[in-house]
C-alpha cells in the first residue's frame, strides 16, 4: 500500500527543472505524479515514476542528490466533501501530514491524493482502520 | 577661524597635532636608531631570559642577545608566528610573572582557541601613548568627543582606543559595537566630533543615518579613525564625500599591542609606524629574506618595549612595503603602505578574522561530514557579507522543506557561533561548485579590495 516517491534537491534557477525531466525522458521513464515545493533559494521536486530504481540510478549518475521515501495514495471522488471525508479519518489521531498533493484519477472522475506523513506506518494503520482505501502503486502507474 | 560645535558650543580651533606625547614622532633619525638598538638589545635579552621558546629558537641558531650589535643584526633572529601563540596557549610566551600582568586580551584563532596577549601597566601606558600619538596625528585633541564604536571586551580595539582617547584628554563615548540607530542618535545628541570603528561599519552608519533622514554633513563629526580591516582609497573617498569627515587609517594587531602600531597623519601619505616601540621589517614571505625599503612583502614587527609579552620578528602576514619617502608632516617615523591583502588564507570580515578552517569545523559539527563548500565575500553598502554555499549531500537531503530549513538554520547557527558574525548559508546542488583540478575554489572575494 505504500508507494515509493523520489525527491530531488534543485536550486531555484531558470531552466533547472527541465534537466531531471529530460533525463527521465531519455531513459523512457514515465512520470506519474509530481510536486515541486520551493523556497527562495531551492526547491524539492517530488515524483512518483514508473521505475523508481532506474530513475534513481540515472539521476544520481547525473549528480543529482535523490532520496526515496514512502507515501500513501488515496482515491477521492469528485464531489463536495470528498477530501474532507479522508481528512476526517485522521482527526484526533495526532498524525501530521508533512505535505500532500493531488493528481487526476486515471479510471474515472475524482483524484488521487498523495500523502507524506511523518509516520507512514502509523498513518496507514489509522486510515485502514477507518475504512479508507489506500491505493497500491500499480493503480497509480496504470494509465487509462 | 574655527568652527563651533553646534551641540557643545565649543569652538573647534582646527589647529595643531602637537601633543606632548607626539614628541618621539619627530626625533632625529640617528637618535631614533640609537634608541631602537638599545631597546632591541633589551627586549631580546628579556625574551631570551624569560621565554623558553625564544631562548630555544635562539640557541638552535647559535645566537645570543650579545650578538645584536646593530639594528641589521635583527635578521639573525628567528621569526615568531601566530601558531607559536597558539602552541603556547595561554601563557607560554609571557615574559612577566602574573603578578605584574594587569590585563589580558584575546583574539580568535583557527581552532576556536583564542590567542592570548598580556600587558603590564607599563605596556598599557605605552599602548595608550601610541594611541594618543595616533589621535594627535589625526588632528584630535582635548575638547573632541570621540565615539568608540569598537567592541569592548576581549578584542583589543575597544579598550585600547578607549584609554588612548582618554589619554589624549578627549571625551570618550564608549558606544561599543552594534545598534546603528543608537550610534547615530549618540553622534547627533552628544555632538560627537570623531568616531573610531571599522570602515565598513562607518559606511553602514552613513547609510542608516540617511535612512533616518540625517545627513552627517549636518553633524559636528569631522574625523573618523578606521581600522581592523582592509579598506581602500575609493572607500575613503566615498565615505568622506557622504559624511564630510576626514578619514584616517589606523593599523595594529593584538599580538603586537592592538590598534596603534601605526596610523596616518593629516597628510595621508602612508601609515607612520611608531617605530620607537615597534620595529618594522618587510620580508619575502617565501624565503624570509629582508627586503629593501620600497619593496613589497610581508610586514614583520618586533616589539621594542613590550614587557609582558615581547614579540621578536612577528610575522603579521600583512602585505605592504616600507615607503622610501618622508612624510610632509615632518615626522621622522617611517611609513608603510595601507594594507590591502594578507599572505595567508585569513579573511578579515567586518574586522573579524575568519579562516576557511573555522568554517569547515562548523560544517563538520552539524553534519558530521564535510560537504563541499565555497565562501563568497561581497560588500553591500559598505558592509562585508559572508555567504557560505554548501553543496547538498545525500545525508543532508530531506524531502521535507521544514527539515531543509532546519538544516539551513543549524548550519547558519553553527557558523555564527564559531565566527561571531552573521553568515548567510545557501544550500546548492551537488557538484555545482566549480572545482579546479579536483580542488574546490574555497574563497571568492568580490569585495574589490
Amino acid at each position: 500500500m505504500k508507494i515509493k516517491q523520489i525527491s530531488l534537491f534543485m536550486e531555484n534557477k531558470p531552466g533547472r527543472l527541465s534537466v531531471p525531466t529530460r533525463i527521465l525522458a531519455q531513459n523512457g521513464i514515465d512520470i506519474r505524479a509530481m510536486y515541486l515545493a520551493d523556497t527562495q533559494d531551492y526547491g524539492i521536486l517530488r515524483m512518483i515514476v514508473a521505475d523508481t530504481q532506474k530513475a534513481v540510478a540515472v539521476l544520481e549518475a547525473q549528480d543529482f542528490v535523490v532520496k526515496v521515501t514512502e507515501v500513501l495514495a488515496v482515491a477521492v471522488s469528485d464531489r463536495p466533501g470528498g477530501l474532507a471525508d479522508v481528512l476526517t479519518a485522521l482527526d484526533g489521531t495526532g498524525i501530521n501530514i508533512e505535505y500532500m498533493y493531488a493528481i487526476p484519477y486515471p479510471h474515472g472522475d475524482g483524484a488521487i491524493l498523495i500523502f507524506r506523513f511523518a509516520d507512514t506506518e502509523e498513518a496507514m494503520t489509522r486510515l485502514q482502520a477507518k475504512g479508507v482505501n489506500l491505493l497500491a502503486g500499480e493503480e497509480i502507474l496504470q494509465k487509462k | 577661524m574655527g568652527k563651533m560645535n553646534s551641540v557643545t558650543g565649543i569652538m573647534e580651533t582646527g589647529v595643531t597635532d602637537c601633543h606632548p606625547a607626539s614628541v618621539p614622532d619627530y626625533v632625529p633619525v640617528e637618535q631614533l636608531r640609537e634608541l631602537q638598538l638599545k631597546r632591541l638589545q633589551a627586549v631580546v635579552t628579556r625574551a631570551w631570559q624569560y621565554v623558553k621558546l625564544f631562548r630555544s629558537r635562539m640557541d638552535e641558531r647559535g645566537v645570543t642577545p650579545e650578538d645584536i650589535r646593530s639594528l641589521d643584526d635583527i635578521a639573525s633572529l628567528p621569526f615568531t608566528t601566530k601558531s607559536d601563540l597558539r602552541d603556547t596557549y595561554p601563557y607560554g610566551l609571557f615574559a612577566s610573572p602574573m603578578k605584574d600582568v594587569v590585563r589580558l586580551h584575546a583574539s580568535s584563532g583557527t581552532t576556536g582557541k583564542p590567542i592570548v596577549v598580556a600587558y603590564t601597566q607599563e605596556d598599557i601606558d605605552v599602548w595608550t601613548s601610541v594611541l594618543v600619538r595616533c589621535f594627535a596625528g589625526c588632528g584630535l585633541h582635548r575638547g573632541d568627543i570621540i565615539q568608540n564604536s569598537y567592541g569592548y571586551g576581549l578584542f583589543t580595539g575597544g579598550l585600547g582606543v578607549h584609554y588612548g582617547a582618554e589619554g589624549l584628554g578627549a571625551t570618550v563615548v564608549p558606544a561599543s559595537g552594534g545598534h546603528a540607530d543608537r550610534q547615530i542618535m549618540l553622534m547627533k545628541d552628544f555632538g560627537v566630533t570623531a568616531i573610531c570603528c571599522t570602515p565598513s561599519y562607518f559606511l553602514h552608519l552613513i547609510d542608516r543615518a540617511a535612512e533616518m533622514g540625517i545627513d552627517m554633513h549636518d553633524l559636528p563629526i569631522h574625523t573618523g579613525v578606521f581600522g581592523a580591516e582592509p579598506w581602500t582609497d575609493s572607500i575613503r573617498a566615498h565615505m568622506e564625500k557622504m559624511s564630510g569627515i576626514d578619514a584616517f587609517d589606523i593599523y595594529g594587531l593584538s599580538e603586537i599591542i592592538g590598534p596603534g602600531v601605526g596610523c596616518e597623519c593629516r597628510h595621508h601619505q602612508g601609515l607612520h609606524i611608531f617605530e620607537d616601540h615597534f620595529y618594522p621589517e618587510v620580508i619575502d614571505p617565501e624565503t624570509g629574506q629582508v627586503l629593501p625599503e620600497g619593496a613589497e612583502g610581508e610586514l614583520v614587527l618586533t616589539t621594542l618595549s613590550k614587557q609582558a609579552m615581547p614579540m621578536i620578528r612577528y610575522r603579521t602576514r600583512d602585505i605592504t612595503r616600507i615607503l622610501p619617502r618622508r612624510c610632509d608632516c615632518g615626522r621622522t617615523l617611517r611609513m608603510i603602505d595601507r594594507i590591502g591583502r594578507r599572505s595567508d588564507d585569513m579573511m578579515i570580515i567586518r574586522g573579524v578574522n575568519v579562516f576557511p578552517s573555522q568554517i569547515e569545523a562548523a560544517l563538520l559539527q552539524v553534519e558530521g561530514t564535510l560537504p563541499h563548500y565555497q565562501i563568497i565575500l561581497t560588500r553591500v553598502q559598505g558592509l562585508d557579507q559572508l555567504e557560505v554555499k554548501v553543496e547538498i549531500t545525500p545525508t543532508m537531503f530531506n524531502d521535507k522543506i521544514g527539515a531543509m530549513q532546519e538544516l539551513n538554520a543549524k548550519l547558519q547557527g553553527a557558523l555564527d557561533r564559531v565566527l561571531g558574525i552573521r553568515v548567510r548559508v545557501s544550500l546548492v546542488e551537488a557538484h555545482s561548485i566549480e572545482r579546479s583540478e579536483g580542488k574546490a575554489k574555497r574563497v571568492i572575494d568580490r569585495r574589490g579590495l
